[in-house]
């Protein structure tokens, strides 16, 4: 069976979920492979973790040569392990912004088709089918990739991790990584504070909040905290400095696809919407009934957010015991 | 100085969009515009023009798309980029990434050799995100994308980005590709001025065969990747909505999370 190759997405050798999802969309299209660019320290921590999931092989690339520099040298390293794993039956990179950016490289040096934000893939008379939500939700596409490799960049939760060992046979790889490639360098790195709620993107339930808080996330939060889920915001409430850019959901921020989406004083624009219109269910609180984002709610109500999510928050605090 | 700024024009986003019946995005029966993450890489282009008022400095737009989308280049134009490239061509239609980027990068080529390829951080349409990392590699350029802000010393560049897990300060030296996101600052409105002046600012247009691009290498037969079916979202069907009074509305929406087991 041909290998599918699927780059590990990673901070510091800790293995982040969509990672787990790759492997078991690989799995429906060949033999498992996972790439781990990094810290050869954290090699065996890492094999240990994809192999559980599944990993047939483990490519080891040992990063201490190109930590620190941007995109390009990641490209020529996946580029040099498709090499060696010889016609793999597709290349399957977690949707982050530099994710895409590797999988955009590595297109052109592998002359093969590109898919961006596929948010499920099937195989259809063996060859990989995505499927993309496009024009902020309102179309759904199919497509496939019909020239050299299929190269796919993967959605968060765009399917469920599985659990199941594979060989994970551990093979290092050594790179040859060009000067040209070091044109980029990371001068100065801040890495994002946790903020002890579950990642926006990764998230079962988020809970946001726009210009209708007026700059008081504190009912948003509590809310969020009731129900175990993240935090987001409008681009108005970023805009305000109420919340950081990372917090954003929409067209110029993050997309989410949760199973529970809670808009509070948000309108609902269109670019707001393009960022989690997919979620599962859409509940909405805002005092405006013409609001637009009624229009997409399962569930809304007319109401102040200072005095609805309180008392919500609190019935649910109750319920739980 | 030389800075190609790459502007898009694509289907206005508050409009329908929608798909031809062959799946390629329909890009004349829905009104266009310059898209509005382009004017942010524009604006960028005109300051770094602007901070360097000792030196000629040059900012050509460039777009590649069907007749109309000569539009956005002029809305550059009237912005205060000095002038546009237009690269159109019945063959292009329906190019996938790999396609346009060739198209991009043999046109900035033929525009002279740029010190700073601007884009935005992505199409409003396609937003993929991923053609300013297919110039830098085409190009063999450095590329520093999705910048918030933007600093240059000479040939020096520094930005700072929002990465994916980290935020993080970028230095590399030009020629380079940019890319810049909506945080990087407003983009200025055109100016009475700035229309009219923009009226008499060389445009071109050129053809694939002025690119020495073959058309079998472009448009809908030679993408490396085939649409197979676009299909509208079903609408949602219309949820229930309560008006709040005296705390009904928290109640009520208690017991609606509570019955989709979300409690
Ligand atoms: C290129 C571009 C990219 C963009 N990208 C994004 C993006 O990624 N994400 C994004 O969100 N936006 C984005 N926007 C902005 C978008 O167009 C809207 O301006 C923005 O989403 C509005 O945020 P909002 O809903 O919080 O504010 P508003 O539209 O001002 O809505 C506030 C809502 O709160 C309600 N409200 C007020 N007080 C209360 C109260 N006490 N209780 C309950 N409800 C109350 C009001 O009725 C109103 O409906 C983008 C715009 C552009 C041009
Ligand atoms: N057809 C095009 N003409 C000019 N520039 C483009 C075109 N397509 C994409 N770009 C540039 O590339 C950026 C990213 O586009 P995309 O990868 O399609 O999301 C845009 O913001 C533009 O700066």
């Amino acid at each position: 069976m041909s290998e599918v190759l699927v780059l590990v997405d990673h901070v510091d050798g800790a293995v982040r979920k969509p990672t787990y999802e790759l492997l078991a969309i690989a799995k429906r299209i060949g033999a498992p492979s996972a790439v781990f660019i990094g810290g050869a320290d954290k090699a065996a921590e890492v094999a240990d973790k994809v192999k559980a999931y599944g990993a047939e092989k483990v490519y080891v690339v040992d990063d201490s040569e190109i930590r620190g520099y941007l995109v390009a040298p990641k490209a020529e390293a996946l580029a040099q392990v498709a090499d060696k794993a010889e016609g793999p039956a597709a290349i399957l990179v977690p949707s982050t912004s530099e994710g895409k950016e590797v999988a955009a490289r590595l297109a052109i040096k592998l002359e093969s088709g590109l898919i961006t934000d596929a948010v499920d893939v099937q195989v259809e008379d063996g060859t990989p089918v995505t499927t993309q939500s496009v024009f902020a939700g309102n179309y759904t596409v199919k497509a496939k990739v019909t020239k050299g490799t299929p190269i796919i960049t993967v959605k968060p939760n765009a399917a469920s991790p599985e659990e199941g060992a594979g060989a994970g046979a551990v093979e290092e790889v050594a790179v040859a990584v060009s000067d040209a490639a070091k044109g980029a360098q990371v001068v100065a790195s801040q890495p994002r504070q946790s903020t002890g709620r579950p990642e926006l993107t990764e998230a079962a339930i988020v809970v946001s909040g726009g210009r209708g808080t007026g700059g008081d996330f504190t009912a948003v939060e509590a809310l969020a905290d009731s129900l175990g889920a993240a935090v987001g915001a409008s681009r108005a409430a970023v805009d305000s400095g109420w919340k950081p850019h990372t917090f954003q959901v929409g067209q110029t921020g993050k997309t989410v696809s949760p199973q529970l989406y809670v808009a509070n004083g948000i309108s609902g624009a269109i670019q707001h919407r393009a960022g989690m219109q997919t979620s599962k269910t859409i509940v909405a609180v805002n005092k405006d009934e013409e609001a637009p984002i009624f229009e997409l709610v399962d569930f809304g109500v007319v109401g102040d957010l200072h005095a609805v999510l309180p008392k919500a928050t609190e019935e649910i605090e109750k319920r739980k015991g | 100085m030389n800075i190609v700024v790459c502007v898009k024009y694509v289907p206005d986003a508050t409009a329908d969009r929608r798909f031809e019946s062959d799946n390629t995005v329909d890009r004349v029966g829905v009104d266009g515009l310059l898209s509005e993450l382009d004017e942010y890489a524009v604006e960028q282009a005109l300051q770094l023009k602007e901070k360097r008022a000792d030196e000629e400095v040059t900012v050509t737009a460039l777009t590649v798309g069907p007749e109309k989308a000569v539009d956005a280049v002029r809305k550059a134009l009237q912005m205060g980029a000095d002038q546009g490239v237009h690269v159109q061509d019945e063959a292009i239609a329906g190019s996938d990434y790999v396609a346009t980027s060739l198209v991009l990068a043999k046109a900035i080529e033929k525009v002279g050799r740029p010190d700073v390829v601007m884009c935005g951080m992505a199409s409003t349409d396609a937003s993929g995100g991923v053609l300013p990392a297919m110039l830098a590699e085409r190009l063999g350029l450095p590329q520093v994308t999705l910048a918030s802000v933007v600093e240059t010393q000479g040939d020096q560049v520094r930005i700072k980005r929002d990465g994916d897990t980290a935020t993080e300060v970028v230095g590399a030296t030009m020629p380079l590709v940019l890319s810049v996101t909506d945080q990087s600052g407003e983009a200025r409105y055109p100016s009475f001025k700035g229309i009219m002046a923009a009226k008499k600012k060389p445009l071109e247009t050129y053809a694939l065969s002025d690119l020495g691009v073959d058309a079998g290498q472009v448009g809908l037969e030679a993408a490396w990747t085939a649409v197979e079916e676009t299909a509208a979202r079903p609408p949602r069907t219309a949820g229930e909505i309560v008006k709040d009074e005296d705390g009904s509305g928290a109640t009520a929406l208690v017991e609606f999370l509570a019955s989709k087991k979300f409690i």
